[in-house]
């Protein structure tokens, strides 16, 4: 019998929510088959169930816990992952509770050495960063999950056992009152670093595992301090390791530090251990005496493995389930919005039969290639966060010393953050279009840029679960035979919808589904484009063709690349 | 590699500043400083692959 916790975790900042395990499904007379059944109720596996339920898919998210999780955990999120939750309705929650910020210290011997900021573009909604602890964040996404009629969320139920056959699934699943069974067309393990279901498949992930392990306090204090990323190499109190800062909301501050290599886990959470080193690392930012209080603590290693391949039949591995990446750069789970946003659209197409084949493969091709390079990218930062050998430790510590007063070492700090990820060689790509003849906008396989549009609008609000096609016009309508290819691709089933971009002023335009004024010629310009220019862009906002003339059958064939028909 | 080289008298210069500079750093630092001093002729330098060369040969018969 499965007993997941009973009571509410503890927490200065958040109070959890214990739901009631479900317990229906025990002893029911018959085996449900549903389409899809996400495993895990994390970030990831709640953001997939809302991303599916915009294209009408329905699912069931069996969680084995009965609340969310436990501790801050990923509390810093990028612009791309909260364009992913605008889509999903959930952005402007974490916006007004969390923190942006975009400024980035490194420190040595006193010394800051080196200052990050990452862009803010006019045209941007969101900032380039936004700290909030995980389980506000989850909450946010459990509440809209339980007010879609299209989620079930099931809590206390785990997984414990998982059977392929033909065009489905069957999963054993356990609850406080007994066990039951589910089939499912599709499965999505979206359980977690430790994931069952991988172990139910004997999958293995592949990659390095670093030496370094860093402590993860949270603690309650005021400190006089924006909301920036401090980091500080080689600290007197810890020599030759790394401590990272970060404020998160509720005056919560995220102290990470390097354990020394020789102290287990158990000796640095002791009370006397935590308080030592914080109050160490307080004494630093100029903090005398502090008076604080300790909300969680943990202990992290810095791991860079990846499954080969996220599809197996009918199971598909998302977020920490299908990887698990260095923290470094906020890569765990900004990496799991960018997975699961990529997923949605494939699967839900491909369940309503209107993607070809190789749709859904892509998905596995594009985020498994992603997983390999934010790997080489993480191993540079994470290799000078922890040198893993003799020889790392020494030129590193001569980059420290060096970057006092040299100037050509500095960038060596650069913390290489989560980016979203180029499909530029993504299947999806069109062959025959003009991307190589533009020299400025998104380029194929990236997402589209974001642009001011109006006081509090911005292009990405304009988009949903769909196909979209950008066409820029000074003309009234859409010429005839595009109209006529969009009209014949909806009647198959394809989701399309048509902005037009004007320069003119034109109001309505027939054969468009909105109208965006760019008299200003500001997007226009942004893109590269010119009256009769277009972008198409896929449901999950990355771009799959662009011409500076589009013609009907060009979209047509474009569209079906992008529906993995090659 | 380049023609640039150094004369018998700036070989010995060297050798002694190298020598000196050595005795300077405390003991447990001459690692670290040899190690900047690389970083440092790697960046007036200015070619990487030259760089690498060079580290093999100073890998060889030591
Ligand atoms: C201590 C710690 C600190 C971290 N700090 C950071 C950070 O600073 N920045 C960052 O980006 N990332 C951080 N991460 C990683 C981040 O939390 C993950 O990347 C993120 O949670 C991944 O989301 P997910 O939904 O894939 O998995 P998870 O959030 O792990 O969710 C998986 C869910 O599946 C459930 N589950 C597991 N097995 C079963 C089963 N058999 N049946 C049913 N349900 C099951 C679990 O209960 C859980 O709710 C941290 C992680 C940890 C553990």
């Amino acid at each position: 019998m499965h007993t997941p916790l009973a009571e509410p975790r503890r927490s200065i900042y958040f109070d959890y929510q214990v739901y009631p395990a479900h317990t229906a499904s025990v002893n029911a007379a018959q085996v449900e088959r549903r389409p899809v059944v996400i495993v895990g109720a994390g970030p990831i596996g709640l953001t997939t169930a809302l991303d599916l339920a915009r294209y009408g898919i329905p699912s069931i998210v069996l969680e084995a816990e009965r609340q969310v999780s436990e501790g801050s955990r990923a509390i810093v999120f990028t612009r791309r992952s909260l364009e992913i939750l605008q889509q999903v309705g959930v952005a402007e929650q974490v916006t007004a509770a969390g923190l942006g910020w975009r400024f980035g210290n490194s420190f040595y011997r006193n010394q800051r050495v080196f200052r990050m900021e990452a862009p803010h573009d006019a045209d941007d909604r969101f900032p380039p960063m936004t700290n909030l602890q995980q389980p506000c964040l989850e909450q946010f996404l459990v509440d809209a999950c339980q007010a879609n009629p299209l989620i079930e969320l099931r809590w206390g139920n785990k997984v414990t056992a998982l059977v392929q056959a033909g065009d489905y699934a069957t999963l054993d699943i356990d609850t406080p009152v007994g066990d039951y069974r589910l089939e499912a067309n599709w499965v999505i393990a979206a359980d977690g670093a430790r994931s069952a279901i991988r172990g139910l498949l004997g999958l293995q992930l592949e990659g390095a595992a670093y030496e370094g392990r860093f402590v993860i306090a949270d603690i309650k204090i005021e400190l006089d301090l924006p909301t920036e990323r401090l980091a500080y190499f080689d600290p007197n109190w810890n020599p030759g390791n790394t401590v990272l800062m970060h404020r998160e909301p509720g005056n919560i501050w995220r102290i990470d530090y390097q354990l020394p290599r020789d102290e287990t886990p158990e000796q640095a959470l002791s009370a006397d251990s935590l308080r030592e080193r914080i109050n160490a690392q307080l004494a630093i930012v100029g903090v005398q005496n502090p008076q604080w209080e300790l909300d969680w603590c943990s202990v992290y290693s810095a791991r860079a493995l990846t499954l080969p391949k996220y599809i197996h039949d009918r199971v598909i591995f998302t977020g920490d389930a299908a990887h698990l990446l260095p923290i470094f750069g906020v890569r765990g789970a900004n990496t799991g919005f960018q997975d699961c946003h990529d997923l949605g659209w494939k699967l839900a197409l491909t369940i309503k039969g209107v993607a070809g084949p190789g749709l859904l493969a892509s998905y596995s091709a594009e985020r498994v290639g992603a997983a390999r390079e934010i790997i080489a990218e993480a191993g540079k930062s994470t290799r000078f966060m922890t040198p893993p050998t003799p020889g790392h430790c020494l030129v590193r510590d001569a980059v420290l010393s060096l970057s006092l007063t040299q100037e050509f070492v500095r960038p060596l700090y650069h913390w290489r953050t989560s980016r979203p990820h180029d499909y530029v060689d993504s299947a999806l790509n069109c062959k025959g279009d003009d991307n190589g003849l533009y020299t400025s906008g998104p380029h194929q396989g990236a997402p589209l840029l974001n642009i001011r549009l109006g006081d509090d609008q911005f292009l990405f609000d304009c988009l949903g679960a769909s196909f979209y096609l950008l066409y820029f016009t000074d003309a009234n309508e859409v010429p005839g035979d595009i109209q006529a290819q969009v009209q014949a691709l909806r009647e198959q089933g394809v989701p399309l919808q048509v902005l037009a971009v004007t320069g003119n002023r034109q109001g309505a335009i027939s054969g468009a589904d909105g109208v965006i004024d760019d008299h200003s010629g500001h997007l226009r310009s942004k893109y590269g484009a010119r009256a009769g220019s277009a972008y198409l862009v896929r449901p999950d906002q990355h771009v799959c063709a662009r011409w500076q003339q589009l013609g009907g059958q060009a979209l047509r064939a474009a569209i079906v690349t992008a529906l993995g028909n090659e | 590699m380049d023609n640039k080289q150094l004369t018998i008298t700036d070989l010995e210069t060297v050798y002694d500043q190298l020598a000196d500079a050595l005795d300077q750093a405390a003991e447990g630092k001459r690692e670290l400083f040899l190690v900047k001093l690389a970083l440092l002729s790697a960046q007036a330098l200015g070619d990487a692959e030259q760089f690498m060369t060079l580290t093999r040969t100073a890998l060889l018969d030591l």
